[in-house]
């Protein structure tokens, strides 16, 4: 397991853990069952099958990438039961036997764009769109390109490139995206670099003195635990995308942090995104069973849709009929201890959007999984459910 | 009489004077006072546009202490007291200050920071520079023309012209042209003569920037001079970006090259000399960058700065003895199989890995960056990053040590006996089982040393190793296994032909590319680019 699995996991014994002392579930108690894929793709089916079928658990809460996802998805499918995945993702999804607790691309990227377009963020008119070379990145680019060139960018105002997973030497990419701001128009980056090529790319634009005064670097991957790595100083400023940040002040927050830290005995530990969406995932699946009276998944599926629990932020987060929850949205700049501070935040929670409204094959198809429609992916303009 | 009614009249008109000029004084100082007290309104309302707007304010105020106020308001030191109506800000020495009044107040708990946004951030630098564009400090002043050059500001030209006419510092001064130049790109009305003079300060400069500004100042007259002066500037200009930008590449190839040099010579020794497909030879870098980020949080804070260079020996240490750990524990038994070698060996890059994650946690851990070893220098148009330079030479030097061990020490030349013929290097005395533990514990610290550098550009963690061993053994295998030179060049030539297939085909696919001339080449010389001749080899 890699760091932001591990943390996750670790969030999840300690929410069922609490889920226990306070009684438990239905008069039982909840039992974890932990299982390592090793980020190897085809082991994740393996791995869930052996869960569903073997260990016979009522929900898995898991997954950290969408082709693990997409890998389990046919496992979930045939022997119906439940996944929450809560990480953020390309969206063009919507699936019966899963719960996405993680941000769509209109709950992080539009709006991390909107922002540097207003007067606040810059009034950015030039763009970088740098991204590890896989899905989420390509179709959050494909829906950001779309977005930026109906927003009136031209072609020639958009630089779109690619690394490789693991991208060490950044040498050439940040003079090429120096050369792209130095342009004369204001100019950002919007990054899809994922996990561990970040702090090389970061380190890189230190070194070559690229300030976020001159060109920012919003990311979507970039959390207080991957900072944890870094000298921080040098990138003050830079911006990262969330819908929850570990610095955001609410009475909530602070308690998950304590509860947190007395958890893993490690004061140090950071929170940071995609733990909240398991909290949000978790008390959702809670309340939906509660409401149920069992955790047979058809019941639970069912019940789990309109369900609202607290969010970390002081909000509500409520499952959508998409399978989609509603979020705030945050943009944070990078501070020189780690954190974040926000600089912007969306007026009230957003609907997951699970089909873009910016790409063409994606813009008539909407997720409806209430009886009667029960489709993920209907077919406004030709009144069918499949596309 | 009439002197009398003179010397009155003159004493009161003095008088007069005096009071006028007094008047006229706390005029000035009241209107001074006013528009601060506007400024620091501004900041009360938390809004983004109106901190800038306060930050135009208290530079256009100027009072006593303003870059400090500013430069407080910059590090998040600047705070609000909303019941007193009073601005405070902390010095760095940590008192804490009335901003208007300059008088020492009780603190700052409590209180709300003035909070800051990049937009925020740019107006600081625009402001700041005007403010310190008359500073004592010749460092200070070429800042501060920089950031002006940034952020041109049309009214800060008279005190850029005011410092011009003084300037004694022959670098300040030239900055301080190219500010000058800019503010005249960005002012509606500028004469023509300001413009000529602004081309021929941004020429000197010669940058993507300095061309939008000629372009700026090109578009704004219809004058031929001068339009036909900025013609030929941008020309200029052009052709010296793309010489320099080649250059730049070339550089940029040398040292993506150092690198795969430091992480494969190390392999180039043990698969060279023994043949062993040391799978963990990753894990031997990781080691070192680990050794490294120990040797940070063990030395004493004053020797901070030299922690890296102290981590070097150490770090060849420490992955050295884990290489004679691993030799004789598992290797050596394995000598004559090379498929159970290269699986045993995979199990224990495996292994090491999961115990420095449970050592010392999955996270990235954070290796300092020494003042040398961050940031960078221009050479003419070539920017030059400090830790990209060091570790070129220490890759270098490295190599250059290697060779010296090989050639010039009895160590070496049993190694190459044994390299060429083991059986009859045993035969004449040698003890291939020590030569064999030695080269490995060399080639693994070596390894441990590349992990030092690698703790300068990379991720400090447990999979660190795993991102090299592909490039490690394709530089060993391309140059020809068991030379050194061969390492150096296959090194040296992916290197570059990487950073020269980027620009132009991206780097996902220039290695695509890459990887496919390196099958091909494999094909047509299956020992590499330096191969080794001779009966021995052979058989």
């Amino acid at each position: 397991m890699a760091i932001s699995e591990t943390t996750l996991k670790d969030v999840m014994l300690m929410l069922i853990d609490e889920q226990n002392k306070k009684g438990g579930l239905l008069g039982k108690k909840l039992e974890p069952v932990v299982v390592d894929p090793a980020s190897n793709w085809p082991l994740f089916a393996e791995k869930a099958k052996e869960l569903i079928v073997k260990d016979k658990v009522a929900a898995v809460f898991g997954c950290w990438t969408s082709v693990s996802r997409k890998s389990v998805l046919p496992v979930f499918k045939e022997y119906n039961s439940i996944l929450f995945y809560p990480v953020q993702y390309e969206g063009e999804e919507s699936e019966r036997n899963v719960f996405y607790t993680g941000a769509a691309p209109n709950q992080q990227a539009i709006p991390a764009v909107d922002y540097l377009m207003s007067e606040d963020g810059g009034a950015v008119k030039r763009w970088v769109l740098e991204g590890t070379d896989y899905v989420y990145p390509r179709t959050t680019n494909k829906i950001l390109e779309a977005y930026l060139k109906a927003k009136g960018v031209k072609p020639e105002d958009i630089m779109i490139n690619y690394t490789p997973f693991g991208f060490s030497d950044w040498q050439t990419e940040v003079t090429k995206i120096k050369a792209f701001g130095s342009a004369g128009k204001k100019t950002a980056v919007v990054s899809t670099i994922n996990g561990d090529a970040n702090v090389p790319f970061y380190k890189e634009l230190g070194n070559q003195g690229i300030k976020a005064t001159d060109i920012p670097v919003v990311a979507f991957s970039v959390g207080e635990e991957e900072l944890a790595g870094l000298d921080a100083k040098p990138l003050v400023g830079h911006l990262a995308a969330w819908n929850y940040f570990e610095s955001i002040d609410t009475p909530a927050n602070k308690k998950f942090i304590e509860e947190w830290h007395a958890f893993t005995k490690k004061p140090s530990r950071t929170t940071n995104d995609p733990m909240e969406a398991h909290y949000i995932g978790f008390n959702m699946w809670v309340k939906a069973v509660e409401k149920a009276g069992t955790t047979d998944p058809d019941k639970v599926i069912d019940a789990m849709i309109g369900v609202g629990v607290p969010n970390l932020t002081g909000g509500i987060a409520t499952m959508m009929p998409n399978h989609h929850i509603t979020k705030p949205v945050y943009i944070g700049e990078i501070q020189g201890n780690g954190q974040f501070n926000v600089v912007w935040q969306t007026p009230g929670t957003v609907p997951g959007d699970a089909w873009s409204d910016y790409l063409p094959g994606s813009k008539d198809l909407i997720s409806d999984w209430r009886k009667p429609m029960s489709c993920g992916n209907f077919n406004v303009k030709t009144g069918k459910c499949g596309g | 009489m009439v002197r009398a009614i003179s010397i009155s009249t003159r004493r009161a008109l003095a008088a007069l004077f005096a009071l006028v000029a007094l008047f006229s004084l706390c005029l000035t100082s009241l209107a001074f006072a006013d528009a601060l007290d506007d400024a620091f309104n501004k900041l009360f309302a938390d809004k983004f546009s109106q901190t800038e707007q306060a930050i135009a304010g208290i530079a256009t105020a100027a009072p006593p202490h303003g870059a400090e106020i500013l430069n407080a308001l910059g590090d998040g030191r600047l705070y609000l007291d909303p019941l007193n109506k009073r601005v405070i800000y902390k010095t760095t020495a940590g008192d804490a200050l009335d901003a208007k009044t300059g008088a020492k107040v009780d603190g700052v708990e409590g209180l709300k920071k003035v909070r800051v946004n990049n937009g925020v951030r740019r107006a600081l630098e625009a402001a700041v520079g005007a403010l310190s564009v008359g500073n004592a400090d010749p460092q200070k002043r070429i800042r501060a023309a920089h950031d002006l050059f940034n952020n041109p500001n049309p009214k800060a030209l008279a005190v850029v012209d005011a410092q011009l006419a003084k300037e004694g510092d022959a670098s300040a001064k030239a900055a301080l042209e190219q500010a000058r130049a800019a503010i005249v790109a960005s002012t509606p009305d500028a004469s023509a003569a300001d413009a000529t003079r602004a081309i021929a300060a941004l020429t000197a400069r010669g940058d993507e920037a300095a061309k939008n500004y000629i372009n700026a100042i090109s578009a704004k007259y219809k004058d031929l001079a001068i339009a036909g002066a900025a013609q030929s500037a941008v020309a200029a200009i052009d052709r010296s970006l793309l010489i320099w930008s080649l250059a730049q590449n070339g550089w940029y190839g040398i040292s993506a090259a150092s690198v795969l040099l430091l992480a494969a010579i190390g392999l180039a020794i043990t698969f060279g000399v023994m043949g062993v497909i040391n799978m963990a030879h990753g894990e031997m870098v990781m080691l070192g960058a680990y050794a490294t980020y120990v040797v940070q949080m063990i030395v004493p804070p004053s020797m901070a700065n030299w922690s890296v260079v102290l981590a070097l020996p150490i770090a060849f240490l420490v992955s050295a003895a884990a290489g004679v750990v691993i030799e004789r524990s598992v290797i050596r038994y394995l000598y004559t199989r090379p498929l159970e070698t290269l699986l045993a060996t995979w199990g224990v890059s495996l292994i090491l890995q999961q115990a420095v994650r449970t050592l010392f946690g999955a996270s990235n851990r954070q290796v300092y960056s020494p003042p040398f070893l961050s940031g960078a220098f221009h050479l003419g148009g070539l920017e030059i990053t400090q830790n990209r330079l060091w570790i070129i030479l220490l890759s270098g030097a490295v190599f250059a040590m290697l060779l010296f061990v090989l050639r010039a020490t009895s160590f070496g030349l049993q190694m190459r006996a044994v390299t060429q013929n083991r059986r009859m290097a045993s035969a004449m005395g040698i003890s291939t089982v020590r030569v064999d533990m030695l080269a490995f514990a060399l080639g693994s610290g070596v390894a441990g040393i590349a992990g030092v550098a690698l703790s300068q550009i990379d991720n400090v963690s447990p999979n660190l190793g795993q991102g090299y061993i592909i490039d490690s053994f394709m530089v060993v295998v391309f140059g020809g296994v068991g030379n050194l030179w061969g390492a150096a060049l296959g090194a040296l030539t992916l290197g570059l032909a990487n950073k020269i297939l980027e620009p132009i085909i991206g780097a996902v696919q220039g290695q695509i590319v890459l990887l496919v001339f390196i099958i091909l080449f494999i094909q047509k010389r299956p020992r590499g680019l330096f191969a080794q001749k001779g009966r021995a080899v052979e058989s």
